[in-house]
């Protein structure tokens, strides 16, 4: 069965953050380098991307810590694997490349370990691609607003990098994500259409963007409908929103893509706001109190966690989330 | 309810076109080939007027903006790139869906790699073969745009019915079956050409758009229709009535024929019921091509309505009405000259003086309010209003006095309000404007000045027993001071409402600062004409309770978002903002004429008057726009020029009577950097140093973190190098004038000669830089810039000023003065909080480095905040008092 044909049938649970995880492992400088990095000039601590291949046990351990919580899609370990993003660390094309694959190589590894248990209920590996750290509609200079730090050509050419090589590492679907400029995301969308083109194989695409706060748009000013309209002239598998905002205060702005999307709609919000320390400190039933919400009203067909969530947070909205029927495209 | 049909387009916000949408208006101002103005405004890389430009458009109701720079002269691709970029920076523009107007394939590509939304691409089509037509539109879809095709192909233009179907039907199907293309994004432009020619093959053009239309409609299921309307009237060119006319026909007939959008500049366009039927019948004979001789018989007919201009005439009619209608026209109007016998004419009409204010005068100062508040009348105005009003009452009074009645009874009065600019701060031009427009909605103003300590503001609005006390001031550490006047009035158990306004103030401060420390309601309050709801809101016994439950909770609400989005920016530390520091070269050192201070006396203000900034002028009159553009605004036009005469007919007065001296002082002297300080030798062998501040939110990793130091060759190159300081004024001897005009109750004159007066004092410090750059320092012997190009700073080197975004501590002023002795060398003086006086006064350093820039520090952390007290030799404490407007943590 794919995964278009399980969509119909029940809520789809992603994993939750991966980050927040690595964190508890309380890994240092050395665990960001391998052999060859050894002698790297910049500090590489923080630069989660590498562990796939540094330390692919933890990596495979959360993979597998979230398939077991009951996900049926994981993310791969690729935030930042586009050269761009890399570009702060000094690391270049071929590392960029051997994130990608590998971090997609480890992923399937487990999601085929993990399916292989239970034949009735398949796992998928999500390709992530984010946004990277720059953006196409914002100027980072406020003296001059027309100027941008990054252009279409390059992002396009960083993506279809990323995408290439997590196709090649066996990724079951591309999911752009945390999208706060919709003109980096364009940029996204348009590598991969040349890239299916190119490889001649079309691969599903999730798309999910963030609202930066309450005003009910993205960083880059758009609405969440304005949003869902530029992003629709692919066929996309899903649409959805993640991270920034809490549970509930999603909530308004997946009603609107309930209403307008054509396409299946996604949800993985934070584990709350931060504390005062910058944490996220939802307990995993408050949140799936909140999310259950979503689930009454019938609003979304894949659910999952952004920051600050953890295995557990994904075992209480899965639990949950059993009970009820997916959304319905109008 | 939407289809797979539905044209769905966005910008910020989503635009929904179905087949029974009605007519979607595209603006068509942002275009070089159609607009002279833009064009030049492009040449000449004047992009912020070309931005005003496309606001403009987009307030006046455009629901898409097409732009197009198809100009031999210029780059096209480039200007688009960077207007497009400037777009997306200006969300009251960018909020609607942009069409991307060029023949120029590169030109529309480069355009699309800018747009976030969904656009519309103007236009493609099968001109160069189909090949071209299919990777053109493959690579549009990829963009996710909506395209316009224009029915043209590899044999030429569709210029009849037969034409047009066929180019349309083939257009179509490529797209649909090859290209994949969604039917509802394609748009058709089936050529609008010119009647009336004279012709006989141009006869049918106008109808066969028109049938074209029909049959695409009918026939290609989810294809709509475009087209550039004014082409049609080209014939007509100088007859804006029938132009207008055959312009609205058409429209009527496109939309009739299923046209869903189109550029159609609104002001050439006449309402198509109100077209004079026997012109609709001429312009529509030619349009539907419904008679042999209809061109004949339309020019003919043009001839006649041409030229029909209407006429001017002085219109004193009103002179004739009623005395009460002609107090009220008076009022609306701001007209003085016939007040004093109309004011006598009503004394006389009714048992007493009083009943003259309470009835007719109120009644007219009502409409005022009203007008004014449904924003159809502007501020300068509602001044002039109030001077008609102070002129009658005062007319009054003698008579009220003989009646033992005192002035402003206290039963007509909606309220008290007592107003103050608080202490250590003079800037009263907002605060008496505020005075007015409340004056005007009947509440009675206790105004008690500027620098006013907040004892006495508390002791005055107990005595006066005033039911809402309102705050001003300008400068950043007048914000303390507020916060200061609020634990007072909660440590005396007061309860009445407090408004918060002027420049430095916001909703975030008020929420944060200065909401927390009063339990009474406090208001921030953004301009004059949000002061009046306000105020009224806070003194109705009715709404009092829910208004002040409803602001305490925003204001809660806000200080929550605050602490959250807080928490998410990013600082460096300062060790590491100093690593990355801004890097110029210190390799052209120019030495200045000479070292130590110059003072200049009684500069003569018309050579200043050339160097005036106008924008800002407006809007402290609080009419937005940019000057000369706002002139010649849609909706506040009228009001500016009337505003921009007065102004100059009293700008001749000062200059010509020479009411107003001009002084200025300023000097160079050795100086070196030392980190983030700059150590300076004065002529007289002592030293000083000033301190400045570098920025510290984190950047991209390419950013250097700014500080004004970085512009100073550092002591440790062993380079001489040498920094600049000034003070200007314009404003002395404007204490008598304003005395005089108040007087005259006024206001309306009073406030424009302090404002004028702020604006002398800028032009001053830009005439002074100017010539310091070309001679006294000299860096710049042979800059060569127009007045204009001077007022938009288009020169190399900075005046930043202490307590603005550069160098935010006000307290290294008091340094700046004393080096320069400025108090006595211009008569300027500082007050404890370092606001200048007279306040039409500019002051600051001169960095005359080609790479200095201005830039703002931000907010900054504590350990930058430890460091910086420890550099000047005081407690940290007592520096980020100084500082709270720029503390990135919880003080």
């Amino acid at each position: 069965m794919n995964i278009r044909e399980i969509l119909n049938q029940r809520i789809l649970i992603l994993d939750g953050a991966m980050g927040t995880m690595i964190q508890r492992y309380k890994l240092e400088e050395e665990d960001f380098r391998n052999e060859a990095l050894k002698n790297h000039h910049k500090p590489l601590k923080g630069n989660n991307d590498l562990l796939s291949f540094t330390r692919p046990d933890v990596i495979k351990a959360i993979h597998r810590q979230y398939f077991d919580a009951g996900a049926d899609i994981i993310e791969t370990n690729t935030f930042s694997g586009t050269v761009i993003a890399q570009a702060d660390y000094d690391l270049g094309q071929d590392w960029v490349d051997m994130i990608n694959f590998e971090s997609a190589k480890i992923a399937r590894e487990v999601a085929d370990e993990v399916t292989a248990l239970n034949p009735a209920k398949p796992r998928f590996v999500a390709g992530a691609m984010g946004p990277t750290n720059r953006t196409l509609s914002i100027s980072p200079d406020v003296n001059d607003p027309g100027y941008r730090a990054v252009t279409f050509d390059e992002l396009v050419s960083a993506y279809k990098q990323q995408a290439r090589k997590l196709i090649e590492g066996g990724v079951d679907v591309i999911l752009i994500e945390t999208i706060f400029d919709t003109l980096n995301a364009k940029a996204a969308l348009f590598a991969v259409d040349e890239l299916f083109e190119e490889i001649g194989k079309q691969y599903p695409v999730m798309i999910s963007g963030t609202i930066t706060d309450a005003s009910g748009r993205t960083l880059s000013g758009q609405t969440t409908e304005a949003f869902l309209i530029s992003m629709q002239h692919m066929p996309l598998l899903s649409i959805g929103l993640n991270c920034a905002l809490g549970a509930s205060a999603l909530r308004p702005y997946l009603q609107v893509l309930d209403r307008n999307s054509p396409f299946f709609v996604s949800a993985y919000p934070n584990a709350g706001l931060p504390n005062e320390f910058g944490q996220y400190d939802e307990s995993p039933a408050a949140m799936a109190k909140q999310v259950e919400e979503y689930c009454k009203e019938g609003l979304v067909n894949i659910l999952g966690g952004c920051c600050g969530t953890t295995p557990d947070h994904i075992k209480a909205i899965a639990d949950m989330a059993a009970n009820y029927p997916p959304r319905k495209r109008p | 309810m939407t289809t797979k049909y539905t044209l769905k387009l966005s910008g910020l916000e989503p635009l929904t076109i179905t087949k029974n949408s009605v007519f979607v208006n595209v603006g068509e101002r942002t275009n070089v080939t159609g607009s002279k103005m833009f064009l030049r405004l492009i040449k000449e890389g004047n992009f912020e007027a070309a931005l005003a430009v496309a606001r403009e458009q987009v307030e006046g109701g455009a629901q898409v903006i097409d732009i197009n720079m198809d100009e031999g002269m210029i780059d096209g691709a480039e200007a688009m790139v960077r207007f497009l970029n400037l777009i997306a920076s200006e969300p009251d523009i960018s909020r609607v869906p942009i069409m991307i107007d060029s023949s120029k394939w590169e030109i529309i590509e480069a355009g699309l790699k800018c747009v976030q939304g969904k656009c519309i691409v103007n236009s493609i089509s099968l001109k160069g073969g189909e090949e071209e037509f299919i990777r053109q539109a493959k690579t549009v879809k990829r963009f996710g745009a909506a395209v316009i095709v224009m029915l043209f192909d590899e044999v030429g233009q569709a210029d009849n019915f037969e034409r047009r179907v066929e180019i349309a039907k083939r257009a179509y199907s490529v797209l649909t079956e090859k290209v994949q293309f969604p039917a509802g994004d394609i748009i058709f432009d089936p050529n609008i050409f010119p009647v009336a020619t004279g012709m006989e093959e141009h006869r049918r053009n106008a109808i066969d758009f028109f049938r074209g239309s029909k049959w695409i409609t009918e026939n290609l299921p989810g294809a709509k229709i475009s087209g550039g309307v004014s082409n049609v009237s080209f014939s007509f060119r100088g007859n804006d009535k029938v132009r207008e006319a055959m312009h609205s026909a058409f429209l009527y007939h496109g939309i009739q024929n299923g046209m869903t959008m189109g550029i159609v500049n609104p002001s050439q366009l006449e309402v198509y019921d109100q077209i004079d039927k026997d012109l609709l019948e001429h312009v529509e004979d030619v349009l539907l091509d419904r008679r042999d001789d209809a061109t004949e018989r339309l020019l003919e007919y043009a001839e006649k309505v041409k030229g029909k201009g209407k006429e001017k005439v002085l219109d004193l009619e009103w002179r004739n009405a009623p005395v009460a209608e002609r107090l009220s026209y008076a009022l609306v109007k701001g007209i003085v000259e016939f007040i004093d016998e109309d004011t006598e004419e009503a004394r006389q009409q009714f048992a007493k003086p009083l009943q003259v204010i309470e009835g007719p005068l109120m009644a007219g100062m009502n409409i005022v309010g009203d007008l004014f508040g449904s924003g159809k009348m502007f501020l300068p105005q509602v001044v002039k209003s109030a001077r008609v009003m102070k002129k009658a009452v005062a007319y009054l009074m003698p008579y009220m006095d003989a009646e033992k009645l005192l002035a402003g009874d206290k039963s007509t009065s909606q309220g008290k309000i007592l107003m103050a600019t608080v202490k250590g701060d003079v800037h009263d031009i907002g605060k008496n404007i505020v005075g007015v427009v409340m004056a005007c909605n009947n509440f009675e103003i206790i105004d008690i000045g500027v620098m006013v300590p907040a004892e006495k503001i508390l002791e005055a609005a107990i005595r006066e027993q005033v039911d809402v006390i309102g705050l001003s001031g300008l400068i950043t550490p007048s914000l303390d001071e507020m916060v200061h006047v609020a634990k007072e009035m909660e440590r005396l158990g007061m309860k009445i409402p407090l408004l918060i306004g002027g420049a430095t103030t916001s909703r975030a401060h008020t929420a944060v600062k200065i909401d927390p420390v009063y339990s009474g309601p406090v208001v921030h309050v953004l301009d004059a004409s949000k002061s009046v709801p306000v105020a009224q809101s806070l003194i109705s016994k009715d709404q009092l309770a829910g208004t002040t439950k409803r602001i305490k909770e925003e204001y809660e609400q806000f200080r929550i978002d605050y602490k959250n989005r807080r928490s998410e920016k990013n600082f460096v530390d300062l060790a590491k903002a100093r690593a990355n520091k801004f890097v110029v070269s210190f390799e052209q050192i120019v030495a200045p004429g000479f070292l130590g201070n110059k003072t200049l006396e009684n500069y003569p203000l018309a050579e200043l008057r050339k160097r005036i900034d106008w924008t800002p002028f407006f809007s402290t009159w609080e009419l937005a726009g940019k000057f000369p553009a706002i002139l010649s605004d849609k909706v506040v036009g009228v009001e500016a020029t009337k505003l921009f005469n007065d102004a100059n007919a009293l700008l001749d007065k000062v200059i010509n009577e020479n009411l107003l001296q001009a002084n200025a002082v300023f000097g160079f002297y050795e100086a070196n950097s030392v980190g983030d300080d700059v150590a300076i030798k004065l002529p007289n062998g002592s030293n000083e140093t000033f301190h400045f501040l570098r920025q510290q939110n984190e950047k991209a990793a390419d950013q250097a973190y700014m500080c004004l130091a970085d512009f100073i060759a550092p002591a440790a190159e062993n380079k001489k190098d040498y920094i600049g300081m000034f003070a200007v004024t314009a404003g002395l001897g404007i204490e008598p004038l304003v005395a005089a005009f108040e007087r005259d109750h006024d206001d309306y004159n009073s406030i424009m000669i302090k404002a004028l007066a702020d604006r002398l004092a800028e032009a001053f410090a830009e005439k002074l830089h100017e010539l310091v750059r070309t001679d006294y320092w000299g860096f710049a012997k042979g800059e060569s810039l127009s007045d204009e190009e001077i007022i938009r700073e288009k020169y190399d080197s900075i005046r930043p000023a202490p307590g603005y975004p550069a160098c935010p501590d006000h307290t290294e002023k008091r340094k700046l003065f004393e080096i320069l002795d400025a108090e006595k060398a211009t008569g300027i003086s500082l007050t404890e909080n370092f606001a200048m006086y007279p306040t039409a006064a500019v002051s600051g350093f001169y960095f005359a480095n080609s790479d200095s820039k201005y830039f703002a520090v931000g907010k900054i952390s504590k350990d930058q905040v430890e460091d910086y007290a420890k550099r000047k030799g005081q407690d940290t404490n007592y520096v980020e008092k100084w500082l709270s407007p720029n503390l990135g943590y919880e003080n």
